[in-house]
């Protein structure tokens, strides 16, 4: 080697640790998702996703003309896996962003990670609602988009008597809470209200409870595989009650595991599943498929992974930088939009979090989908109104309705 | 709700949790209380079970005669791990705990890699019927008669054939029994097979009703591990009444305040029952005996 070279390579090596990175530099994107474990079935399509939209991405010449570096890890359906993974994509592979986290209980265990290292994380998932953390963007659904528009619907179809069935961790808690205060306000009354410990499969007894106290419909928030046994041993004793939820068919797609007719009369709001007919859901389907062929289904957070990976794009092009404050001043313009999928999304600068295009799906006794019901343009107006604003400040907190930002 | 409704509903309730703690259990109880060795891929075998069972199903067999082809194929891999893998480690219990869970790793993600993440069930036959204004899956009948059958077939082959003799001088005196002209790997081999096997029934009993997911043995494992510690050595002197006495906590804790206090109270109810007899229910009913 001569010592031109040796040159060259010490003056490139300069020029790359003085931080003006070549155009061609990739941009690293972290990807923590559970590929394997109870939660693998609802997430393995928001891995294909992110794929999908990397290569899509890549071809047409990257994000401000650097390509899409992935750096995926299986979380394994495991909290502390995440903590390790977050900890290792943020401090060794010093990625750029992060997309990660499927149940709350994951989120929650890897957001303080995030902020520790001042981060910047996608979360793709519907939820129970009520981050306010500048360091986390939500793509996902939350309880004024989803139980605002389910609740009341139900109620006016079925009846105003309520049970509860719920996923017992945060998720499972705060969402009921909402169910509860959404009853109420709209006149109804909670006949009954039960927690189950995750893992739990047998629910011989909880069918009965729910048979002695004679609800109109079930909201069932039941989170994982082994909970989705519910439905076929619901079934089987025939309950035969209509059931409402936010994360039944468009995370687990259980109307196409499940034997018919035992997902019959459930009733969901989604912002995304394979069966929107609309041209861009079509669209996107084909696409999927093209490049996946043996997907199982396509469902809403694999849509959500989709779009967030174009909102970025979006957000690092117009800011023409990566640093997570140069693109909140994008967000804070709020007119982050992107024509997906599901429709036209926006993201909220108050809450970092997306509106939505909320479908109510309804599976029929064979298991097909139709929509009694679609609601345009739902914002996620709920922290927004109780004060959260991360233009202004950053608590780095999760509120729920009966712990609400304190109002300056 | 009248009387016999009430009746009817608790009845149910407990023989739902007699069958699910005791097809739990039964398994474990021939391979963990009997043989000591504690198989930490208890729940992969009862996976197994389940997935043979709906793929006899799916080759077009019957629901019943798919149980018995899944539990089978069980018994068959459980045979061959203990010659490949447990055989070598009688003498050495804390190394086969990690054998076994290894085994139990590869089994589930093996599954996961050649099945995928999910696959569609069987649905549960049967029906239901209505006592008062409580409707009932027959089903849970099923699982609840099987239950019954299983533990006195066991008791049975272990008390009443001549393999339940040499199974038990061989697990009781190995070297003794080995003197005398028993094949001691051969009852080693079968015992081992007859536990999986069992597991293997219990997977493919349950899978009508439950999501077809590689790790769905692991909801068995708590339950099954809880009936054979609480039971003791012994599977039919212990393992039946511990799981009458854990199926009456579970049953009534769950219909008066919900899952999460049937579930704390089983566990303290193990708790309790382990601190007051350490050997298990078998050590408290032998005890005049030994």
């Amino acid at each position: 080697m001569t010592s031109r070279w040796l040159q060259a390579g010490t003056l490139a090596c300069a020029f790359a640790v003085s931080g003006t990175a070549f155009a061609a530099d990739p941009i690293k994107i972290g990807v923590l998702e559970d590929q394997s474990g109870d939660f693998a079935a609802a997430t393995i399509g928001k891995v294909h996703a992110i794929e999908l939209a990397a290569e899509e991405i890549n071809k047409a010449g990257g994000i401000a003309g650097r390509p899409i570096e992935l750096v995926v890890y299986d979380t394994q359906s495991d909290n502390n896996r995440y903590q390790e993974f977050m900890r290792r994509v943020l401090q060794r592979d010093k990625v750029d962003v992060v997309f990660a986290g499927f149940s709350s209980a994951s989120r929650e265990a890897y957001r303080p990670i995030v902020n520790q290292f001042d981060g910047l994380a996608f979360y793709n998932n519907q939820y129970e609602g009520g981050v306010c953390d500048a360091n986390m963007i939500v793509t996902g659904a939350v309880p004024e988009q989803q139980f605002s528009t389910l609740i009341p619907w139900m109620m006016e179809k079925y009846g105003n008597k309520v049970y509860t069935i719920a996923a017992d961790y945060n998720f499972g808690q705060i969402s009921a809470e909402w169910v509860r205060n959404i009853v109420k306000e709209n006149g109804g009354e909670m006949v009954g209200e039960e927690f189950i410990p995750l893992g739990v499969s047998q629910f011989s007894q909880t069918i009965q409870n729910i048979q002695n106290a004679k609800p109109a419909f079930v909201v069932t928030l039941l989170v994982g595989a082994a909970q989705a046994s519910y439905y076929e041993q619901a079934a089987s004793a025939n309950l035969g009650l209509p059931m409402a939820s936010s994360v039944n068919v468009g995370q687990g797609y259980e109307h196409k595991r499940f034997t018919p007719p035992s997902l019959g009369d459930m009733y969901v709001t989604t912002n995304y599943i394979e069966e929107v007919d609309t041209p861009a859901s079509k669209a996107f389907l084909e696409k999927f498929h093209a490049k996946y062929p043996n997907e199982p289904y396509v469902n809403q957070e694999a849509a959500n992974s989709y779009i967030a990976m174009n909102l970025y794009k979006q957000m690092v092009e117009r800011a023409n930088s990566t640093k997570r404050d140069d693109l909140r001043k994008v967000i804070a313009e709020g007119d982050v939009c992107f024509d997906g999928p599901s429709g036209n999304v926006c993201l909220d600068p108050k809450s970092q979090h997306m509106s939505h295009t909320i479908f109510l799906a309804h599976v029929n006794k064979d298991h097909s989908i139709d929509f009694p019901k679609v609601w345009d343009n739902i914002k996620p107006y709920w922290l927004g109104d109780e004060g959260c604003d991360l233009t202004q400040s950053d608590p780095d907190a999760q509120y729920t309705p009966s712990n609400p930002p304190t109002k300056q | 709700m009248d009387f016999v409704t009430t009746l009817v509903s608790s009845a149910y309730q407990f023989g739902d949790a007699f069958a699910f703690l005791v097809l739990s259990a039964c398994g474990l109880a021939v391979i963990f209380g009997m043989m000591g060795v504690i198989n930490l891929a208890h729940g992969e075998f009862i996976m197994c079970g389940a997935y043979m069972t709906v793929f006899a199903v799916n080759w077009g067999l019957p629901l019943p005669l798919a149980i018995f082809v899944g539990s089978l194929f069980t018994g068959l891999v459980g045979m061959v791990i203990e010659r490949l893998v447990v055989r070598r480690l009688y003498s050495r219990p804390l190394d086969s705990i990690l054998a076994t869970w290894g085994v139990s790793l590869i089994a589930s993600q093996g599954t996961l890699i050649l099945f995928g993440p999910t696959m569609r069930g069987v649905g549960t036959p049967l029906g239901s019927f209505m006592v008062g204004s409580l409707s009932f899956s027959y089903y849970r009948l099923v699982l609840m008669a099987t239950a019954i059958a299983v533990l006195l077939l066991l008791y049975l082959v272990f008390n009443k054939t001549r393999f339940g003799v040499l199974a038990r001088a061989t697990i009781q005196a190995p070297h003794m029994a080995s003197a005398l002209g028993v094949d001691t790997n051969r009852i080693y081999t079968l015992t081992f097979g007859i536990g999986a096997a069992l597991a293997g029934l219990t997977g493919g009993i349950y899978a009508p009703t439950m999501t077809m997911i590689p790790t769905m043995g692991t909801t068995f494992i708590m339950e099954a591990f809880v009936t054979v510690v609480v039971g003791g050595a012994d599977v039919f002197i212990g393992t039946a009444p511990a799981a009458v006495l854990l199926a009456v906590v579970k049953a009534s804790l769950t219909s008066w305040q919900g899952q999460l206090a049937g579930q704390i109270g089983l566990l303290l109810a193990v708790i309790i029952t382990i601190r007051l007899l350490p050997k298990g229910v078998t050590g408290f009913i032998l005890k005049g005996r030994v």
